[in-house]
């Protein structure tokens, strides 16, 4: 009997092609349209997390300067000293690394090109508290650290703009008005929230200092980055920090602070729960698309019932039992949903692959959605296909003939 | 199916037939006794509305009956389930319809062929059987044609192939001419005649046409849901 159905359910589409390419096209597009949406809203989530997590995630940076929404004036205020940063390194527990920064804007020029960079000159110790790689070359040393070495290592955004397609290590640029020799390139982090991570030069503090700007105060030291050691918690650190430099920069009880941290961690955490509200806003306009394409779906099945109706009349009237009615309309609903289902799944793989290069996010299968799109339009396909012949097959054959 | 050869074909008594209830309730057979038996030819006439179709209907297991009772060929029509009354209809009636009720988009040859499939018969006997039918109504050439590329008066012939191919004992045609000119109506009851005369087959046709009624050997007329004459001919 199943056989019997199965070989009139599939002359029946063969039939009814255009009505079987309708319900097909009402299914597939509905699967391809979530898959396609939540795939690509979990690669540009990833993709964001990646750029959080490069940034380093357990970092903290002391600012000159009562922090963003203070109304206290950050100009005039002292900025911090090499001992602050050594101090800091010593008395205080948890810390992974500490490195004094001090930053300069300074032109760059390298044969015919010229440019404006930021300078950052530090300890060797930075690189690894903000998670830079070395592409080619090598980072600078200690060595060159107590030697002032007037060397550099550059982002990937410099040696485009500088070097274009040149091998920039070893080569001498000319940094405001010293030469530095190039010993490293930094593997690219792309951009961040807070621009161009790659558009950096980096060298010896001591070579900053002495070669290009001048030690003009003991307190030139912009900010201090501090790295904190694993499974420590970032707030109690933050006040242990505060108290040690309200002391060090003799604050008063009555004195706001003049300085303040500000922790990777928390806009980790904030930026985390963004793209949470940006995966939950995806869920949801998926669920919407999912019920735009079930209604789609529906229509299709619901427009035929009409010739559907006497179609059952006719086959009730020359000796079909309900049963074998129903078997039929249901193999037919199945086929056709399952079909649908599969060419959506294939048109969203190749959707998301084509997409994903477009907009630069990772492309993850993901099997989960893709099941439960495929699940959702084949139960609805199913079920709207199967009901109104259910209907049907329960009216006497003369009703069902005389259907209009 | 089996049912002592001495009672009569079709055996109805006191047959009622009520549509909708309480006040809007109407009673389209107000209670029928009629007898048939088997290689009758049979008119049953009437005026629109007298209950003719409903009769039909009743008759050939597509409608129940309200209240009376219904032998075919012994057995109690009115006790059967929808599936038996399918299985009934399956082994034992054909059907023809004043609007033909094909399959659309389909071609004769599946047409007539899906009764078959419902018997479960073997898609070679099948194709046979069909063949032989379309052949016997005329339409051989026709195998491959879907029912928008045929006449009515082919439509209607292909149907008659459907109702036959399962050599049923009885035949049921509501108005089976009711949409066709007149050449044709002629051919199409000189089909059923000749069914009727050479296989046997008990034919009851529906009709308000004087004309198509000569056919028959008897005429049964119905009036407001009751039998006002029942006249058979020589």
């Amino acid at each position: 009997m199943i056989c019997n159905a199965l070989s009139i359910a599939v002359r029946e589409i063969g039939r009814n092609l255009t009505r079987a390419f309708l319900t097909v096209l009402g299914i597939f597009i509905g699967v391809a349209a979530i898959i396609t949406m939540v795939t690509l809203g979990q690669g540009a989530t990833l993709a964001v997390k990646a750029q959080i997590s490069s940034l380093g995630n357990n970092l903290l940076t002391l600012r000159p300067g009562a922090g963003f929404g203070s109304r206290a004036p950050s100009a005039g205020v002292p900025h911090f000293t090499e001992k602050d940063a050594t101090i800091i390194g010593e008395q205080i527990a948890g810390i992974a690394a500490v490195a004094p920064v001090r930053t300069a804007s300074l032109s760059t020029i390298y044969l015919q090109n010229a440019r404006a960079s930021t300078v950052t000159g530090t300890t060797p110790v930075y690189f690894q508290i903000n998670k830079w790689n070395i592409a080619e070359g090598r980072f600078f040393s200690d060595a060159d650290l107590r030697s002032g070495a007037a060397v550099c290592v550059i982002g990937n955004t410099v040696r485009t703009e500088l070097f274009g397609s040149d091998n920039p290590i070893g080569a001498k640029i000319r940094i405001g008005k010293a030469s530095c020799e190039v010993i490293g390139l930094l593997v690219a982090k792309g951009q961040a929230g807070m621009g161009d991570q790659d558009d950096t030069i980096i060298m010896p503090l001591s070579a900053l200092q002495r070669r290009l700007i001048g030690k003009t105060s003991s307190h030139d030291i912009s900010q201090i980055s501090i790295s904190a050691q694993d499974g420590v918690s970032s707030t109690a650190l933050i006040s242990e920090i505060t108290s040690l430099m309200r002391q060090r920069r003799n604050l008063q009880k009555n004195q706001d602070n003049n300085f303040n941290i500000f922790d990777t961690r928390q806009i980790a955490e904030t930026l985390g729960s963004t793209t949470q509200l940006m995966t939950m806003l995806l869920a949801a306009v998926a669920g919407v698309s999912l019920l735009v394409g079930g209604i789609g779906i529906m229509n299709i099945m619901l427009v035929s019932v009409t010739e559907r109706t006497r179609e059952i009349g006719i086959r009730l009237a020359i000796g079909a039992t309900a049963s074998e009615v129903l078997l039929q309309f249901l193999v037919e609903a199945v086929t056709l949903s399952c079909v649908g289902g599969i060419i959506g799944i294939l048109l969203a793989f190749g959707l998301c692959a084509g997409l994903a290069k477009i907009i630069q996010v990772p492309f993850n299968f993901n099997l989960q959605i893709n099941l439960i799109a495929f699940l959702f339009a084949a139960a609805v396909g199913v079920v709207f296909g199967y009901t109104p012949a259910r209907r049907a097959a329960r009216l006497n054959p003369i009703d069902a003939l005389r259907h209009e | 199916m089996s049912a002592p050869d001495s009672s009569p074909l079709i055996e109805l008594r006191g047959l009622t037939k009520t549509y909708g209830v309480g006040d809007a309730a109407f009673q389209a057979l107000k209670g029928i006794d009629l007898t048939i038996q088997r290689g009758e030819f049979v008119a049953i006439m009437g005026p629109s509305g007298s209950g003719k179709s409903t009769l039909m209907n009743v008759l050939g297991c597509l409608d129940t009956p309200t209240a009376g009772t219904y032998h075919y060929q012994g057995i109690a029509v009115e006790t059967l389930t929808t599936d038996e009354r399918s299985l009934l209809r399956r082994y034992a009636l054909g059907f023809v319809f004043q609007g033909f009720n094909l399959l659309a988009r389909t071609s004769s040859l599946d047409n007539v062929e899906l009764p078959l499939l419902y018997r479960g018969v073997s898609r070679k006997d099948r194709h046979e059987q069909a063949v032989a039918a379309l052949t016997s109504v005329g339409l051989p050439t026709k195998l491959r044609s879907t029912p928008a590329e045929l006449s009515g008066g082919q439509q209607q012939r292909v149907a008659i192939a459907r109702a036959i191919v399962t050599e049923p004992s009885t035949l049921f045609a509501d108005e089976p001419t009711g949409n066709l000119d007149s050449v044709t109506t002629g051919d199409v009851m000189e089909l059923l005649t000749r069914l009727n005369k050479d296989r046997g087959i008990t034919v009851l046709v529906v009709t308000h046409d004087d004309h198509v009624a000569t056919f028959a050997r008897r005429t049964v007329l119905i009036k407001d849901g009751l039998i006002e004459s029942d006249v058979a001919r020589a």
